[in-house]
């Protein structure tokens, strides 16, 4: 295959190791070459929390500056703050609910507005997948369930080579049993929301 | 059981760089195994820990109470024959580094192995000294992975080359090494291994008294001159290509060579020498690779370890190849390297000029607000630190007030809306700097400490405070875990994993004992009491100590979680 670079972004306690060890994991049984690369300690409380999933046989775990294909953000001010890593070729996933840091809701810094930065990512970038994932994980049970909703939307895009089964088949593996179910349909509405399918890169 | 133990030998699992460590460790028949916990090592005695409360595994595993006390026990355990290791994260080698340079002298029996996990760009850390450089100092061979397979494979190649030289052996990865994840063939777990061993005496080997130990140094140099034949012919050492640009790379750097040299399609113009067996220096092969190129540019983070080893080794053959890297302004010595910029240096050198990614303009964003890390919601340690600054400000005290501060997830303190961390330097040091800021100012001086850091590097101290007649206010925020590196048992602690079973050291009555008087227990939550029993301490004139106990929220729901599953 094709080498690509996956980039995930969110804020500590979001889900987002979760997220890229199950597409690492459904990548590997598939026999597609895997590497990754997580941050644990200290940025995991409630600072920026980045990993990164490498397929096609690169041996570097990071995604330096313009070397992401994909970007998948748990959050629109993270997604502006990974943008550094992308590239206009880069197609970009992400959750639009804002999670206020301390420095916003303290008064001293401004959030930006999300319109106007989705506005720009659609503007400048391959391709944009935006939505409310909070309220989607909510409507379907449980707020922890974002990252898999993200998750299937990245594989909705179709420029992942992951087949849907494989995923499950690493969700009923990796996710505690009493989760599974909700994990499973978290995956296929991130599907369904991704905004048409793509051309590989 | 235990995920590391859910694949048969042949099967692949995913691992990060620190699980791979613990398979190796299996693999290869460990039989005692100690650390004191920091990121970016902790998995690996976190794994451990759990591995050996299985039975089936007849592994011994200890939180040690430090790095110290942990290369000891493994030491001694090396001494009587077994295989030993122990973890900690570079900082920890420091505490420990009284035990390595002498540890070097007397060697072991027993295959050792001592890893440590050092942080480029200080992801979770006070700095990011090298370690390689201890392989130098103390004299012992040394290997770095590059990918989880590596080091698996290197971990038990590493206990087979301590027994073959009897030296303890150092096994280093960076942050990306170790929080690398990736694919591991699993070897077999030997059915047999010894778990209980035998020390022979022998007092001119193990005890190095000027007599003996000027003996035993001349050994240590003997065997490292050994363990250079083993480097030039391991197979963690090995040349990749052909061509006039010859690169010379260990550790996470090797990767981003490897997909730059794919990237600009450039096989045929480098030879590549990939380090796995970094310490001593294979001199051969170095003399091969500087023979054959017509200049050798060499890619490593942080010191120019490699680069003054070749430079050496140019020197002694008479070769005049031309060195880049550091020295010549081609490399930072600061912060982890980026796979664009080993890029963009190899092309540079190769006469390529691979078009830059495009980017937007980005001018029409505005200015984004930092997230900086932050204590958790609802952590105890808020509270303690409001109560103690209401105090202060009651006491018309704060404005003149140093917080000398402490490893910890109070650490973060420093930040706003807190902002009482004032001064630190390492693990234990609050204790050690508040008697110095109390002989050398007239300032009040409250520092704080987590309960896990204060067993490790605070009660000589304090003894010491004791001792002096220091006149400090040291508060102890007993969280009753050491939770920054993710929730590990320390002597002091009552949260700990099911069945953990060692012995409980109340830290009141280590603290007494240390011979302070004035000691408060206090609960954060019941804030007008804290408050009292802050300013008491702060107004006794003495040296006191404020024991502020709440438990790790955090941690607490997490072992009410796995109670309930």
């Amino acid at each position: 295959m094709k080498r690509l670079r996956v980039l995930f972004r969110g804020v500590g306690g979001q889900g987002t190791l979760l997220a890229s060890r199950l597409l690492g994991e459904a990548a590997m049984e598939q026999d597609i070459p895997v590497r990754m690369s997580e941050v644990h300690g200290m940025a995991q409380r409630g600072g920026v929390v980045e990993s990164a999933v490498l397929l096609g046989g690169l041996e570097s775990p990071l995604v330096a500056e313009g070397q992401a294909d994909v970007l998948v953000s748990f959050e629109p001010l993270e997604t502006l703050r990974a943008l550094p890593k992308c590239s206009r070729r880069t197609t970009i996933v992400t959750n639009t609910r804002p999670i206020l840091p301390y420095t916003v809701k303290s008064g001293q810094a401004a959030y930006p507005d999300v319109e106007a930065c989705l506005d720009f990512l659609r503007r400048n970038y391959r391709a944009c997948h935006a939505y409310d994932a909070e309220a989607e994980a909510e409507a379907i049970g449980s707020p922890k369930v974002v990252n898999v909703l993200l998750l299937g939307t990245l594989l909705g895009t179709g420029l992942v080579p992951l087949e849907p089964g494989h995923l499950r088949e690493t969700i009923r593996a990796l996710v505690k049993p009493r989760f599974v179910e909700l994990n499973l349909a978290a995956l296929d509405r991130g599907l369904a929301l991704a905004d048409g399918r793509e051309a590989p890169a | 059981m235990h995920f590391l133990l859910g694949k048969p030998p042949g099967d692949r699992l995913l691992l990060m760089g620190n699980e791979a460590i613990c398979r190796g460790a299996l693999e290869a028949g460990v039989a005692v195994a100690s650390a004191y916990p920091g990121t970016p090592s902790s998995e690996i005695s976190n794994n451990l820990f759990a591995l050996s409360q299985e039975a089936g595994n007849r592994l011994y595993f200890e939180f040690s109470v430090n790095e110290k006390v942990a290369m000891e026990v493994a030491a001694a355990a090396g001494a009587a024959g077994l295989r030993s290791l122990t973890c900690m994260k570079h900082v920890g080698l420091n505490v420990a580094s009284d035990v390595l340079l002498t540890l070097a002298y007397v060697g072991t029996e027993g295959g050792m192995v001592i890893v440590t996990a050092d942080d480029p760009a200080m992801h979770s850390s006070q700095n990011e000294q090298d370690n390689r450089l201890y392989a130098r100092f103390a004299n012992l061979p040394m290997l770095e992975p590059t990918t989880p397979q590596e080091a698996k494979d290197m971990t038990a190649a590493a206990f087979e080359i301590s027994e073959a030289l009897k030296l303890p052996v150092i096994l280093r990865t960076t942050t990306r090494t170790s929080h690398m994840r990736g694919p591991v063939t699993l070897g077999p777990i030997p059915a047999e291994k010894r778990t209980r061993g035998a020390f022979q005496a022998d007092y001119m080997r193990w005890i190095p008294v000027p007599l003996t130990a000027k003996i035993r140094h001349g050994i240590l140099l003997e065997q490292i001159e050994k363990g250079r034949d083993l480097a030039e012919a391991s197979p963690f050492n090995r040349i990749e290509g052909t061509g006039p640009l010859g690169i010379l790379a260990s550790g996470a750097a090797a990767c981003y060579v490897a997909d730059a040299i794919r990237e600009l399609g450039a096989e045929d113009e480098v030879t590549f020498l990939r380090l796995g067996f970094t310490f001593p220096p294979a001199r051969n092969l170095f003399r091969r690779l500087l023979a054959g190129t017509e200049r050798v540019l060499v890619v490593e983070e942080l010191e120019p370890f490699q680069e003054e080893a070749l430079r050496l080794v140019a020197q002694e053959a008479g070769l005049a190849t031309p060195i880049l890297g550091k020295g010549t302004g081609h490399f930072t010595r600061l912060n982890e390297y980026s796979p664009a910029e080993v890029t963009r240096v190899i092309a540079e050198l190769l006469g390529r000029d691979p078009a830059p990614p495009e980017q937007p303009d980005f001018s029409e964003l505005p200015e984004l607000p930092l997230r900086p890390p932050s204590l958790c919601p609802g952590c105890p340690h808020h509270a303690t630190f409001t109560a103690a600054r209401t105090a202060l400000e009651e006491l018309g005290l704060a404005e003149r007030t140093i917080y000398p501060a402490d490893i910890g997830c109070y650490t973060l303190a420093v930040l706003p809306p807190i902002q009482m961390s004032d001064y630190l330097l390492c693990m234990g040091s609050s204790i050690g700097t508040s008697a110095g800021f109390s002989v050398a100012t007239d300032q009040n001086v409250v520092a704080f400490i987590g309960d896990s850091t204060f067993f490790h590097a605070g009660i000589p101290s304090l003894i010491n405070a004791v001792h002096n007649r220091h006149r400090f206010c040291l508060v102890i925020l007993d969280n009753s875990t050491t939770a920054m590196t993710g929730h590990q048992p320390h002597p002091g602690a009552t949260l700990t994993p099911p069945g953990y079973d060692r012995a409980v050291v109340p830290i009141e009555r280590v603290v007494r004992a240390c011979g302070v008087d004035m000691v408060k227990r206090i609960d954060p939550y019941r804030t007008e009491e804290a408050v009292a029993a802050f300013k008491e301490a702060f107004t006794s004139g003495a040296l006191s100590v404020v024991i502020a106990e709440a438990p790790c929220l955090l941690y607490k729901k997490k072992l009410a979680g796995r109670a309930k599953a």
